[in-house]
């Protein structure tokens, strides 16, 4: 039976990974961390997750620590943030290259300087190139269920990959609400105990992690892309799996009135929510807008985007880190790539907003929502904007 | 939706004290959210904790910047925080203090509807410590209705264990000392 609660979000995670029944998790105590390692190291320590908690001292070491447990064949765990992420940087390309189905929170984060530990997307996107399967959740129901239904994406045999499941730092991570918990036979039905391909074993010595030499590494990538991509069925069978399971579907890229929307508003993680009630309110104006929430990042949806954008004539790109020196933010590079083929293509204008904790109330969206439109009729004045950035 | 703003300082537990009625709104059906301000506050430093309670999913993810209530657990902070600079015109302030209503309204100047409890005794008599924040969670609830006072009983036992009777015990005693009176413009 499911059952509602009310718990810190971060909290929510952590029992999410218990009811996954993860068996070993690797971190580093320390901030930039959150709530949902030292809550799991209290499960484990209380008996009520049987699994190997491993402290470490650094994020480099949780990373390296949680390859050698999945290579051991362990169903593996940890979670991190901004500067953590950064410090994890290097093994976070091995845990892919190497196929090890680790998942991993990433409570969404500045990286500094100036220091800041407050929220935004820089984190991660300094991390997009990693290899992984990459989600982002919206509010706190959301977390729960992505957290539990990484491991069966990850660990499916025809994917192999590591899965990040990226939430909002603070404003999503530190926030008591609301959720539905699912029960522990619910989740044992979806979540069948992890059965390695292949594991280290003193018995039956095998080579992992060795070198690829120029005769063979390209074709290990390619092998990587192609996996990466294909394993956008697996996660659409196990989102449906878990929609019926719990009423709850999630799609790769999710619509929010869009119907006969000539301008579509595009945002990630739980800045969707709030641009929701702007949506609302200028639909309620009069004002033909949609709003398209981009769950999935990896694998990018190009099909789904594409069809999602049909029929709009502009798209509003909302960025919640900068690509110093580039065009403008990640999302909005990689939005303008991916619909550039489409006839005839929308324009496309990014919105930089939210940075280091900055407060993104649904106004925001709106004022977003009218300078944009007064921009696409002529020839655009910027690159990109920054919103609410004092000269 | 009731949009609530704790002042306090940390260590007093504001943040607590949001959780507190998240949870206790939560358990009534309702949805709520409840979170601090984010930010590297050390103990003695000013803190903001913030708290929405309304019968839908709530879609907001930012701070709270009109206020329908302020609830202030250490009236020294009024000159700081100014916390009813932007409350609304309809709002309430719920204060910690020893003073009268007409005392209170003269020093800060108060318009609003006010709310009064002399928290710092009841939570020195009741719990021996003068930690007030789930004292002043009794003069929220009986100046805003918002929850059941018997909804708190849950949320506290499993915050505080052993602890939560004296706790229930002084919200309690605050809800029945709390002295309200209404806007005077």
């Amino acid at each position: 039976m499911a059952k509602r609660v009310g718990i810190e979000v971060s909290l929510a995670v952590s029992h999410a990974v218990q009811l996954a029944r993860a068996e070993a998790i690797a971190a580093y105590p320390i901030t930039p961390q959150t709530h949902i390692v030292e809550h799991l190291s209290s499960l484990v320590a209380n008996g009520d997750l049987e699994a190997e908690f491993i402290n470490v001292e650094s994020e480099h070491s949780a990373i390296s620590a949680c390859i050698g447990t999945s290579a051991a064949g362990a169903r593996t765990y940890t979670a991190t943030s901004s500067q953590g992420l950064a410090l994890m940087h290097e093994i976070l390309f091995i845990a892919s290259a190497m196929r090890f189905p680790i998942v991993m929170t990433v409570a969404n984060r500045a990286l500094s300087g100036p220091l800041s530990i407050w929220n935004d997307h820089s984190d991660i996107m300094a991390a997009r190139d990693i290899g992984w399967i990459q989600v982002f959740v919206q509010n706190g129901q959301e977390a729960f269920d992505h957290s539990i239904m990484a491991f069966k994406i990850a660990e499916h045999r025809r994917v192999l990959l590591p899965m990040i499941v990226n939430l909002d730092g603070f404003i999503l991570s530190h926030v008591v609400e609301a959720l539905e918990f699912a029960d522990q036979d619910t989740v044992d039905r979806f979540l069948p105990p992890y059965s390695p391909w292949h594991q280290l074993d003193p018995k039956k010595p095998v080579t992992m992690g060795a070198f690829g030499m120029p005769e063979v590494f390209a074709e290990f990538k390619m092998k990587h892309q192609v996996t990466l991509m294909n394993s956008y069925d697996q996660i659409m069978k196990v989102w449906q799996e878990w929609g019926q399971l719990t009423g709850r579907a999630y799609h790769p890229v999710e619509h929010y009135k869009t119907d006969g929307a000539k301008i579509l508003l595009l945002t990630m993680g739980c800045l969707s929510e709030v641009a929701e009630i702007a949506v609302d309110e200028l639909r309620a104006a009069g004002q033909p807008v949609g709003l398209l929430k981009l769950r999935l990042w990896r694998p990018f949806p190009f099909a789904a985007l594409r069809e999602a954008v049909y029929g709009a004539e502009l798209v509003i790109v909302c960025d919640r880190a900068l690509s110093v020196g580039g065009a403008g933010g990640p999302v909005l590079s990689e939005v303008r790539s991916v619909l550039y083929p489409v006839v005839p293509h929308p324009k496309v204008l990014g919105y930089v907003i939210g940075l280091g904790g900055r407060d993104v109330p649904p106004e925001a969206f709106k004022e977003i929502f009218f300078q944009a439109q007064a921009e696409a009729e002529q020839e655009p004045s910027e690159e990109f904007y920054m919103y609410g950035v004092r000269g | 939706m009731l949009e609530i703003r704790f002042h306090g300082r940390g260590g007093q537990g504001a943040v607590t004290s949001v959780e507190l009625l998240a949870l206790a709104a939560i358990e009534e059906g309702k949805f709520a959210q409840g979170f601090p301000s984010f930010g590297p506050e050390r103990r003695g430093a000013p803190v903001l904790a913030f708290l929405r309670i309304d019968d839908h999913h709530i879609r907001l993810r930012c701070k709270i910047a009109q206020p329908d209530v302020v609830t202030i657990l250490d009236p020294s902070l009024i000159r700081i925080q100014k916390p009813t600079a932007d409350l609304k015109t309809n709002g309430i302030v719920i204060l910690n203090t020893n003073k009268s209503l007409a005392e209170a309204r003269q020093e800060y100047g108060f318009k609003h509807t006010l709310a009064l409890v002399d928290a710092n005794h009841i939570a020195r008599e009741v719990l021996g410590v003068l930690i007030v924040n789930t004292t002043m969670l009794g003069a929220l609830i009986r100046a805003t209705g918002v929850v059941k006072v018997d909804s708190l009983e849950h949320p506290l036992r499993e915050r505080f264990g052993a602890m939560a009777a004296k706790n229930f015990a002084a919200l309690k005693a605050a809800y029945e000392k709390t002295v309200v009176e209404e806007a005077r413009p």
